[in-house]
């Protein structure tokens, strides 16, 4: 095989010209902020009693005669930061909530909102009204507080059970309940399963049921920001924020993504919400290290673990953390915020399946954000139970206007289906649009198009659309 | 209950009243929601009665006519049971009959999320039934090297729209292992990618699709699509003992819906036949799968309004597949059609129809038509518009007939 040998010749003399000649060498300028020691890890070592060896693939490690392997089950757990106790009780009074009373009510009305809706869409679901669903339970202070202490421009991507990411952002309820009946006015044209939901305005990616996808997704954006950052310097830096379970964090995605941002130094937060399953797996059968945490260190990337049934430390964190993502132009940081999926993996699921009634019952009790906060809140004397009755009882009926709002509301129109495949319809979609309102013609009997907004004339406006 | 009570009141009670008892185990609901979604004064839609169709084996007896069962298990019993429990039995029969057969996968080992592993864990052991991590590219890289060392292992995907993460290892690797191996003699023979797949009636995107075609253009793969319990069960254990890789669809809207009498012995189905489920003269319907049941509902119709005579092929086994009885079918028929529920572009339908157009180009009457999925994504909203139902079935054999 004379050709290949020729090339593999050749391949080696490239890489030897480039070792003569480092490009970071030739372009120091054009690549700044780039830590010395990476710029010397090509040099060999100098002399043969020198301490360390600068290998390429370890910098500053140095020489031991003690075998010693590292393990990891002897060492302490990484702590989890909290800002106040189960009971509502701030720990340091000096450092504080960093919240205003205000502000608090705020957070709290939205958990509340969010938990009532869940309940109403739960039932619901059950009672056939509407396909799917997925809970927040006992998550809501993770979504709620990471929104609470982001910048509005800062751009957002979800697994799914963030639903209070967008009710803190200001998605309405009648654009959930609209996402979630699949009507006309639903920002996702009808097309995805509910809880699906997304908004540009709001600066949210639209969620997407395949899991971890969404990780590289805010590792690649977070590098748009950050030359955006440098490239607009007159507009306030903004960073990518990327949430996941710690089950999706076991998806190759996840590694990946994570090493990117570390490579590229992005401007992003990774909040892993760590609620103790996967559907059915527990966290036994999905890692055996120290959570999600313990990887940071492994792609050098700065790392905390949260109490996320403390509003406070969740704030706390995600503030801290973004002050970090946008130091030095940009680096990654990865949080994980500690919970308990108290509900079911989604309306599809029975947990106890898998699971101690018992369990959860005990864990509803032990603690959850929204009753903590309350806590606190009463501890301050701003909330009281008939404060609470009648919040809830406005929100219900709130919540339930717009159900019923966007329960009568028709469907997207049929045309829907081929839009936005690509920008344009093809020449093969119009045919097969074409195939489509013939048959919907000739067997008007066979479909309830009426339920469509437009009925079959929607298909005849996307024909002509030049 | 008044029909007029106001959705909020009747909501707002159900808030008062304790939490209703979570429905049964399990985690769709398809078969009433699609039967839903037919029109009110439809005729052909929503006409695919799972008790009555001619594509299940309703009596005993007539499971036990089919001569592809060995005479001993022709024999034996039957039992009613669906789809998802039909797997399940060939997974239990594997798993008692060789100790080198593994089942895992995510969420797998409580049952999985459509009940197919149910018990398996309890009673093989964890050893050999287990959970593993989420990641659809480890289990199934995974289950390449056990399979590389002489295990057996049946990795199940939770949904078939989350098998791409493996598609590296299905496509580059579990195919062209015994090719690439030379004469080393090493290949991943006993290796099975089980996978739900197909339209439920609310499955969006993501939990809808048929992704068979990725892989019928990948040789090394056997790609199999059962039809009903009896058939997911003798292909199941056909796939188990294969010598080469294979990619079983489960058609996910059948796990419940279609029921019927299964051989309680364990038996094998070829891997390499299609099936001709109904002899006809004047057109020949391919199919596998759900759509299936659509083609039955339809031929039904189209044989009483038209006085046609329609012969329906089963495939079974997508690649590679059985050829030659699908073109002596056409030979003798004269026209063709191939329904499916994935797109058209570039699907199983297009290689059904060159090759026929190859092999029996002068006995057709009209083209090969294909009745598929639209070149789109299956939007929640507008499912019943983009998959293949009886009136689309209907109307075409209508149109091929009258060409
Ligand atoms: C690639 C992929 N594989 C499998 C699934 C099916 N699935 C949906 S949610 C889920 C569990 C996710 O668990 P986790 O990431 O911990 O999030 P949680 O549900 O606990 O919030 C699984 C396996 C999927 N959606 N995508
Ligand atoms: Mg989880």
């Amino acid at each position: 095989m004379p050709n290949t040998m020729s090339l593999r010749a050749s391949t080696r003399r490239i890489h030897c010209s480039k070792l003569l000649h480092p490009t970071t060498y030739l372009h120091t300028r054009q690549t700044p902020k780039v830590p010395v020691g990476w710029r010397q890890c090509r040099a060999v070592a100098s002399t043969a009693s020198a301490e360390r060896v600068l290998f390429p693939g370890a910098l500053n490690s140095k020489f031991t005669n003690e075998m010693a392997f590292i393990r990891p089950s002897t060492h302490k757990a990484i702590p989890t930061y909290r800002v106040m106790d189960q009971y509502g009780q701030v720990i340091n009074k000096e450092v504080g909530v960093d919240t205003e009373d205000e502000e608090a009510l705020t957070l709290y009305r939205n958990m509340v909102c969010l938990s009532i809706m869940d309940l109403l869409m739960f039932e619901a679901q059950r009672q056939g009204r509407l396909s799917f669903y997925m809970m927040s339970a006992g998550e809501e202070g993770i979504a709620v507080g990471t929104a609470s202490a982001l910048d509005p421009s800062d751009v957002i991507f979800c697994q799914y059970r963030e639903t209070g990411v967008f009710l803190q952002r200001g998605f309405t309820l009648d654009q959930f309940m609209n996402q979630l009946f699949a009507n006309k006015e639903d920002l996702g044209k009808g097309r995805n399963m509910p809880v699906h939901y997304g908004s540009k305005e709001l600066n949210i990616h639209t969620v997407s049921s395949p899991l971890a996808t969404q990780i590289p997704h805010a590792a690649g954006a977070a590098y748009a920001l950050k030359l955006q950052n440098q490239q607009q310097s007159d507009k306030p830096p903004r960073v990518a924020v990327c949430f996941f379970g710690e089950g999706a964090a076991s998806e190759g995605d996840f590694h990946a993504a994570l090493n990117i941002a570390a490579t590229r130094q992005v401007p992003s937060i990774f909040i892993c919400r760590n609620n103790g399953y996967a559907i059915s797996t527990p966290t036994s059968d999905q890692y055996r290290g120290d959570g999600i945490a313990a990887r940071g260190a492994g792609y050098g990337i700065d790392t905390l673990r949260v109490d996320g049934n403390d509003i406070f430390a969740v704030r706390r964190a995600v503030k801290e953390a973004r002050r970090i993502a946008l130091e030095n132009g940009g680096k990654p940081v990865l949080i994980e915020m500690m919970a308990y999926r108290v509900g079911h993996h989604s309306t599809s699921d029975d947990s106890f399946a898998y699971r101690q009634k018992v369990e959860v019952e005990d864990w509803k009790r032990r603690d959850n954000p929204i009753t903590r906060l309350r806590k606190w809140l009463e501890g301050r004397g701003v909330w009281d139970e008939d404060k609470e009755r009648e919040l809830r009882s406005s929100l219900r009926k709130k919540v339930l206007a717009a159900f019923d709002k966007a329960e009568k509301m028709k469907k997207p129109p049929i045309a829907s289906a081929f839009e936005g495949v690509y920008e344009e319809i093809t020449e093969e979609q119009k045919q097969h649009i074409e195939e489509l309102r013939d048959i919907l013609q000739r067997y008007p009997k066979e479909y309830d198009i009426d339920q469509h907004e437009g009925g079959i004339e929607s298909l005849s406006q996307l024909l002509e659309k030049k | 209950m008044p029909p007029s009570l106001s959705p909020v009141r009747t909501l707002s009670r159900c808030l008062l009243r304790p939490q209703s008892p979570i429905h049964p185990r399990c985690q769709w609901h398809p078969s009433s929601i699609r039967q839903a979604s037919a029109a009110a004064g439809a005729r052909l839609n929503g006409t695919v009665e799972f008790d009555s169709t001619p594509i299940l084996q309703h009596t005993s007896r007539a499971a036990l006519a089919n001569p592809e069962l060995p005479p001993d298990v022709r024999n034996g019993q039957t039992k009613r049971i669906n789809l998802y429990t039909a797997v399940n039995e060939a997974l239990r029969h594997a798993l008692q009959t060789d100790e080198r057969v593994l089942v895992f996968g995510e969420d797998i080992q409580f049952g999985g999320v459509f009940r197919c592993t149910m018990n398996l864990a309890g009673d093989f052991g964890t050893d050999r039934v287990f959970n593993t991590p989420l990641s659809e590219q480890g289990l199934v890289g995974f289950a390449i090297g056990a399979a590389s060392e002489g295990m057996k292992p049946v990795a199940e995907i939770q949904f078939a729209d989350y098998v791409y993460p493996a598609f590296d290892q299905l496509v580059n690797e579990a195919a062209k292992r015994r090719y690439m191996s030379g004469s080393t003699g090493y290949n991943c023979g006993g290796l099975v990618v089980r996978m739900p797949c197909g339209v439920v009636g609310h499955g969006a995107l993501y939990h809808s699709q048929s992704p068979e075609a990725l892989f019928t253009h990948i040789p090394g793969l056997h790609v199999v699509i059962p039809r009903s319990p009896l058939q997911a069960k003798g292909l199941l254990l056909s796939a188990i003992q294969s010598n080469d890789p294979v990619v079983f669809m489960e058609p996910k809207v059948l796990y419940r819906a279609a029921v019927e009498q299964v051989p309680v012995d364990a038996y094998h189905l070829p891997l390499d036949k299609a099936e001709v489920l109904k002899s006809g003269k004047d057109l020949t319907v391919v199919s596998y799968g759900t759509p299936l049941y659509t083609c039955a509902a339809a031929i039904s119709a189209a044989e009483k309004d038209f006085g046609c005579s329609v012969e329906l092929i089963d495939l079974r086994t997508i690649y590679p597949w059985d050829r030659k009885t699908v073109v002596d079918s056409v030979k003798k028929t004269g026209r063709a059609m191939v329904v499916h529920e994935s797109m058209m572009n570039a699907g199983v339908g297009a290689e059904v129809a060159a090759t026929i157009q190859e092999q029996a180009f002068l006995r057709l009457e009209a083209p090969v038509k294909r009745v598929t999925g639209w070149a789109t994504h299956t939007g929640l909203s507008f499912e019943k518009f983009i998959i293949p139902d009886v009136t689309r079935v209907y109307d075409a054999i209508r149109k091929t007939i009258e060409y």
